[in-house]
């Protein structure tokens, strides 16, 4: 069963339209919703979680509609907002017991649940200190525990990255990562980097000026291009010697960046043809690997506008 | 921690083993609206005297607290001691007056804890995260006012709780205290409900907590102020009315009027309402201030983006 889906979604607001009949269909595991800032994504959240109406169309959550349904969906789904949230004088462990009390957990079970969660994320001692003292990577981690307190089926993580150094980045979407694949919640996480997506998500779907860009699994993205990467050592000018070699061989081999070397697979036997030719030049074979297509290349083959590869 | 003075254990081998459980999914009850706006009702209402909070958060409203049960302990304490000797055959001040004699107090409680509930989650934008759950956007409003009402209510009505039971141990008559007294526990309400309506709002409207804290006390303090030079100034000239309109525009000269008109306690003001009509108009007054204070917060929150 689609975990969400949108019919003719629009959103026209007095100057700009956020969403343009958008028509999606996102299921289980982690999906990344890509876009440049302004696209829409924060937009469909907030319609999903019944908090904004939309001008027309129509959305299902988990079976429920979003016009009507609003209070269903919102205690089955996890929210965590892009913006800062948390109230600067209380301790997360108390924030967290209070809204699992607030999604209808009976205080015991809050208790429990906020203890569990806030191990999860990683906050130990720190959470029963007040969240006005906290870094960056802390109230992130803050904000996902409170959207995960009452055990949802569905989290809606919206740039959940923000803000954070490269560490606590990787830290965060292993986090992500956890929730989707180990906990079994549906994550629905958005980003406008392009390259973190590509890391944890299952399915991608890209979202520009409100309109519906592709939407696909995240290993299609990433298909096979056809050529091999190879990298050479052994004498400065190693990558010319051998992209010469391969030509004369009869293959298609042109510099890629760096000191790389691209060479189009013509059949099964052009690994073994690159590897005879370096042994012949005495050169070293540091690595050959399979080119994979990125999922900014998509953003430059369908014209998207300003969206930040990582 | 143990310090490396300490004996080392004994060479018993632990036998307790930490396992990591991983994700435990929730598979117990989750309660209905009903319960949780009771429960955020109940941690709001908790909030407005600290408890839950801060140690430092809980000085003022616990303050104040004892401060305004003070002058009802000493007004019992001579109730009970002093009777016969002073010949009193009712309470010294009337329960209907106390607030009225308090109102610093109160104003204050009021100004100070307002914004803990309304402000807060505006300025931390914590709203989302209410807003992203179960609960309606009316009802979270309702009820951050009803605990902010109660927590008021309790305030007010303590100290007349308090000389109620002295009255009753200085043997006044049961019957008379008892209809009076729960005239005054109307009135606490009525003012409650008042006062926590003008003080959400005005906290409501600047989320800042210390421009709230000042305008609720500027705008409670001032219109009491105004009104009570009015009535002065209109007694003393003979004009009775235009001072019996004026008390409409204070919520203490306000509730002291209908406690006067509806349960006949002893005015506290210079010009009570002494006609049905402006008995009535003062009654209309309350429902329409406290009616219009909810409906403006609501409106208010509509414009709320989540």
């Amino acid at each position: 069963m689609a975990v969400i889906e949108t019919a003719g979604l629009t959103k026209q607001y007095p100057s700009v339209t956020a969403l343009d009949h958008l028509d999606v269909e996102i299921g289980e595991g982690i999906t990344g919703l890509v876009g440049a800032n302004g696209a829409g994504k924060s937009t469909l959240i907030k319609i999903l979680l019944g908090l904004v109406g939309a001008t027309s169309g129509s959305a299902r959550v988990l079976g429920h509609d979003v016009a009507t349904e609003g209070p269903e969906i919102r205690a089955l789904v996890g929210y965590m907002p892009e913006h800062d949230c948390l109230p600067a004088d209380v301790s997360a462990s108390d924030l967290v017991v209070h809204l699992g009390q607030m999604s209808g957990l009976p205080y015991a079970a809050a208790r429990e649940r906020a203890a569990d969660v806030l191990r999860h994320v990683g906050l130990a001692e720190e959470r029963y200190r007040p969240m006005g003292g906290y870094s960056t990577g802390m109230k992130q981690r803050a904000k996902l525990a409170q959207a995960l307190v009452h055990d949802p089926r569905l989290v809606l993580l919206d740039e959940p990255t923000n803000g954070l150094d490269p560490s606590s980045r990787d830290d965060m979407l292993a986090l992500v990562q956890k929730v989707g694949h180990e906990f079994g919640i549906a994550v629905l996480v958005t980003s406008h980097l392009l390259g973190e997506l590509e890391r944890v998500s299952d399915h991608v779907v890209v979202l520009d000026s409100g309109r519906l860009l592709r939407a696909s699994a995240t290993t299609e993205f990433l298909h096979a291009t056809g050529s091999l990467i190879v990298e050479v050592q052994g004498r400065p000018d190693a990558d010319r010697l051998l992209g010469q070699a391969l030509v004369d061989a009869g293959l298609t081999a042109r510099p890629a960046e760096g000191q790389l070397i691209e060479v189009v697979v013509a059949d099964e036997r052009t690994p073994d043809v690159v590897r005879d030719l370096t042994v012949d030049l005495g050169l070293g074979l540091v690595r050959m690997q399979e080119r994979h297509q990125r999922i900014e290349d998509v953003f430059r083959e369908g014209g998207a506008g300003s969206v930040q590869p990582v | 921690m143990s310090s490396p003075s300490e004996p080392a254990e004994p060479a018993r081998a632990p036998t307790g083993v930490i396992h990591d459980l991983g994700y435990r999914p929730y598979a117990g009850p989750r309660l209905g609206e009903r319960a949780v706006a009771w429960s955020f009702f109940l941690t709001g209402l908790r909030n407005t005297f600290g408890l839950g909070r801060s140690g430092r958060s809980k000085v003022l409203p616990m303050g104040l607290f004892g401060v305004m049960l003070l002058p009802a302990l000493i007004l019992v304490g001579v109730l009970v001691q002093a009777k016969d000797l002073l010949g009193l055959d009712a309470q010294i001040v009337p329960y209907s007056t106390y607030p009225l004699t308090t109102q610093l107090l109160i104003s204050v409680f009021v100004a100070a804890q307002a914004p803990v509930l309304i402000s807060r989650d505006l300025r931390f934008r914590t709203i989302t995260l209410y807003l992203a759950r179960p609960m309606r956007r009316t009802v979270y409003v309702l009820v951050r006012l009803a605990s902010l009402a109660a927590g008021t209510f309790v305030l007010i009505a303590s100290p007349l709780l308090l000389m109620y039971a002295g009255g009753l141990l200085a043997d006044l008559p049961v019957g008379r205290e008892t209809t009076r007294f729960f005239g005054a526990v109307v009135g606490a309400a009525l003012l409650a409900v008042l006062l926590a309506g003008l003080a959400a709002l005005v906290s409501a409207l600047t989320v800042r907590r210390g421009m709230a804290v000042a305008a609720v006390i500027v705008v409670l303090l001032v219109s009491y102020t105004v009104v009570a030079s009015i009535q002065g100034i209109s007694v003393a000239t003979g004009n009775e009315t235009v001072g019996e309109v004026a008390g409409i525009f204070s919520p203490y000269t306000l509730v002291n009027g209908v406690q006067h008109y509806l349960f006949d306690s002893p005015r506290a003001t210079p010009a009570p309402p002494s006609s049905d009509a402006m008995g009535l108009l003062y009654v209309a007054a309350v429902v329409v201030m406290a009616g219009g204070s909810v409906v403006a917060l609501i409106a208010r929150y509509r414009r709320v983006s989540p």
